[in-house]
């Protein structure tokens, strides 16, 4: 793209050279064995890619949302597990940007200066997924501390994770205006974790059941006020899905191309490389177009958050349509990339299988693409 | 990444005003009758529409790509083929002002301010369409003159046009013998032939073009001789991005304010249809496919106007943006007279028009097939 900055250039082929040299000869082992790689999570933090939105004080580098996009795109590329543990990681620290007051970003700051810190994102429940307004893990105040009651479910980089960023109800009565975000610490007494969930793809990126038994956590940690917890979501926490979820699935989306056009020039069929045949060129071109359409919606939404020049409803609608339509193109493209690469392709030996597994889980997390339509159709029909 | 500037914005605006108040009314009339639209010539000419690429001395505003994108988006929301003209006007003197000779800049500009201003862009023949590089119109070299012999089929705007873009043959077999020279619509010999009976796209003066031993100046070849299919591949196959692609993008965004509007009115089961998730969802997919089609153009857009991307890239990107703009205005199209049913099948509404004019975008400029072909082959090489 070329409106990026010389110095967002320079990290995306510092990731990109981190994820050839260092993710991929482990990509398929991480899928296989559902390990938390820790040597890799360890990479990231010696390159900085954990505290990207922190200031440069603190090791970061004051990322904006593109940069984010980037970061995770060339990460997906190659291995969208790891890219995750980036993805919650970050999803903490820039709404405590955002969000936090001073003396909170001082204090978590600092604890994140060391660089190896993982974060988490924490929302879901289990009877409270798309209908997220309806969660029902409490908060109540007792003295210096909120006592935490509650279970949270499909918690990605839970367990491996430091630090979690948590909405609970401190005023039940309210429900959705009644919740507030805090951060909790690993290690808290009452907060322990309980099922890993063996999923289909994304594996190697454990996602954890979180239970919180009158868990006491400091009355400092909570971000903004009582009751803004809503407000913080959706203000701040629902612009990750263009870096997050959308940038995901463009990052799978691209990986499984690049194989699969490369796969076409060498896969001799009839005497001629398939890429020969026009029905293989017109399938390679489709999924070209629905990748540089995904990537062409994803910068162009997050040049709208960067520059500060939409409205608020402009920027929520644009965020939703690109990470609906990225991770319905991602599908559709890995689908068509294990097509080409025909009983191969359905191999273990070949990546587009495992591409093809990530890709169906952006399609359900991070909002799912239904409640991404909600959202989008109620910006474009208004009150009726 | 699209920061539009001060003077786009103010473009923009002056180009909705156009549509709402001079194109849009007249738009189910012209499909109907499939007239040429004189009136529309005399807006575009007022409001110097026609000359938009051209630099300021020559009474233009220097229209990059993104302007130009703007120009047709809007006005194409208001009536697909309301642009057309404009379009092939566009693509014609952009050639002329990146080929043409000082002098032939002077005279053909001049020329045109004698009539429609309007220009044709002549490739397309009965024999080839995707297949342009075998076209057999013969230019041969009699003294001063060209004798030009043969017809060019499917021409935009041809209908009305002062001065003819054609595409000939002077040399040998396929792309290497082919050369651009100007023909004026007066040129002896010269011939506007059958108007086509379109399924849409009317009032497009899409017409067969005739030459019958026609005599045309030498001094009207458009730079080198045998050099013509590069001004098709450098120059002019880069307007799908603005032309087809948004033509294809505001008829499709005509046809969903259409039916946000529809589905917020109609009333079924006592409440209105907009309610219902199975109409949300069909109206959400459409934006998003719009969104996506935009995003896609303006990206092309700022690439071209900044220069920032290869050769190959960019070719790629309009392609690209040509095909799925077109295919996403079809399916929003065929999606908007779905959700107006029976009505929306009818005529006394605009939305069966947008799908019919939407089938052509899939088509003309290069049809969707072609485009996949370059894309391949670039993405192949």
């Amino acid at each position: 793209m070329n409106h990026f900055t010389e110095e967002q250039r320079m990290i995306q082929q510092m990731v990109r050279k981190l994820a050839k040299e260092k993710i991929t000869p482990r990509a398929a082992e991480i899928d296989e064995t559902d390990e938390f790689p820790w040597d890799i999570v360890r990479m990231f933090g010696e390159h900085g890619l954990l505290n990207l939105v922190l200031p440069e004080e603190y090791g970061g580098v004051n990322a904006n949302n593109t940069t984010l996009c980037i970061v995770i795109e060339e990460l997906s590329k190659v291995s969208a597990a790891c890219a995750l543990t980036v993805f919650t990681t970050q999803a903490l620290t820039n709404v405590l940007v955002r969000g936090g007051s001073d003396e909170q970003k001082k204090k978590f700051f600092a604890k994140f200066a060391s660089g190896d810190k993982i974060c988490a994102f924490v929302l879901t429940e289990p009877n409270a997924g798309s209908d997220a307004g309806s969660i029902q893990t409490k908060a109540i105040l007792d003295g210096d501390n909120y006592i935490f009651n509650g279970n949270k479910v499909f918690i990605t980089t839970g367990e491996v994770a430091d630090f979690y960023l948590v909405f609970a109800l401190t005023q039940p009565e309210k429900r959705a205006k009644g919740m507030s975000a805090f951060i909790v610490e690993k290690g808290t007494p009452g907060f322990s974790f309980g099922k890993k969930e063996n999923k289909m793809g994304l594996r190697g990126s454990p996602t954890v059941e979180l239970i919180f038994e009158d868990a006491r956590v400091p009355k400092e940690n909570i971000l903004g006020k009582e009751g803004q917890g809503w407000k913080m979501l959706t203000e701040y926490g629902n612009l990750m899905r263009t870096w997050g979820a959308a940038s995901t699935s463009l990052g799978i989306a691209e990986g499984a191309l690049d194989y699969a056009t490369e796969y076409a020039k060498q896969r001799m069929q009839f005497g001629k490389s398939i890429a020969s045949f026009q029905a293989i060129q017109f399938m390679l071109a489709d999924m070209a177009i629905l990748t540089e359409a995904s990537r062409s919606l994803i910068y162009r939404a997050s040049s709208m958050i960067d520059s500060g020049t939409e409205q608020q409803s402009k920027i929520e609608l644009m965020v939703s349509m690109a990470k609906c339509f990225t991770t319905d193109a991602a599908m559709k493209v890995t689908t068509d990339a294990v097509q080409i690469l025909g009983a191969y392709g359905y191999t273990k030996d070949y990546p587009v299988e495992r591409m093809m597994r990530d890709a169906k889980g952006v399609q359900i997390f991070d909002g799912t693409n239904q409640i991404q339509r909600v959202i989008i159709s109620r910006n474009l029909i208004g009150k009726i | 990444m699209i920061q539009l500037t001060e003077e786009q914005n103010m473009i923009r605006d002056m180009v909705k005003k156009i549509a709402k108040d001079k194109i849009a009314p007249r738009s189910a009339q012209i499909d109907e009758t499939d007239e040429f639209p004189m009136d529309y010539v005399k807006v575009y000419k007022e409001n110097q529409l026609f000359k938009m690429v051209l630099p300021e001395r020559f009474g233009g505003i220097n229209a990059n790509t993104t302007t130009l994108c703007l120009i047709v988006e809007e006005l194409a929301r208001a009536y697909a083929s309301a642009p057309q003209m404009l379009v092939t006007t566009g693509a014609v003197l952009q050639i002329l002002l990146k080929a043409a000779t000082d002098a032939q800049q002077e005279r053909f500009f001049k020329r045109l301010e004698e009539g429609t201003q309007i220009c044709s862009f002549a490739l397309t023949e009965p024999n080839f369409g995707s297949d342009a590089g075998s076209l057999q119109t013969k230019a041969v070299v009699d003294g001063d003159h060209y004798i030009v012999n043969g017809s060019k089929a499917f021409i935009t705007s041809g209908e009305a046009a002062e001065l003819h873009l054609v595409f000939v043959r002077t040399g040998g077999e396929r792309a290497k013998g082919i050369s651009v020279i100007m023909i004026d619509k007066d040129t002896q010999g010269f011939r506007v032939g059958k108007k086509e009976h379109k399924m849409g796209f009317n009032g497009t003066g899409t017409v067969e073009l005739i030459f019958e031993d026609a005599r045309v100046p030498k001094d009207n070849l458009v730079g080198e001789e045998n050099k013509g299919w590069n001004l098709l591949t450098d120059i002019a196959n880069m307007m799908r991005a603005w032309g087809a692609g948004c033509t294809a993008l505001g008829n499709a965004q005509g046809a969903l304010d259409y039916v946000v509007d529809y589905a917020k009115q109609r009333f079924q089961f006592g409440k209105p249809i907009a309610s219902f998730q199975a109409i949300q969802f069909m109206l959400a997919d459409m934006a998003i496919l719009l969104e996506s089609a935009r995003s896609l153009i303006y990206r092309t857009a700022y690439a071209m106007d900044t220069d920032g991307e290869s050769f190959n890239d960019i070719e790629t990107l309009v392609c690209m943006s040509k095909a799925y703009a077109a295919d996403v205005g079809m399916k929003v199209t065929t999606d908007a007279v779905q959700i107006m049913g029976g009505y929306g099948y009818t005529k006394e509404y605009p939305v069966e028009r947008r799908m019919r004019d939407a089938k052509s975008v899939q088509i003309y400029d290069g049809s969707n097939q072609i485009q996949r072909v370059v894309i391949a082959r670039n993405m192949l090489r």
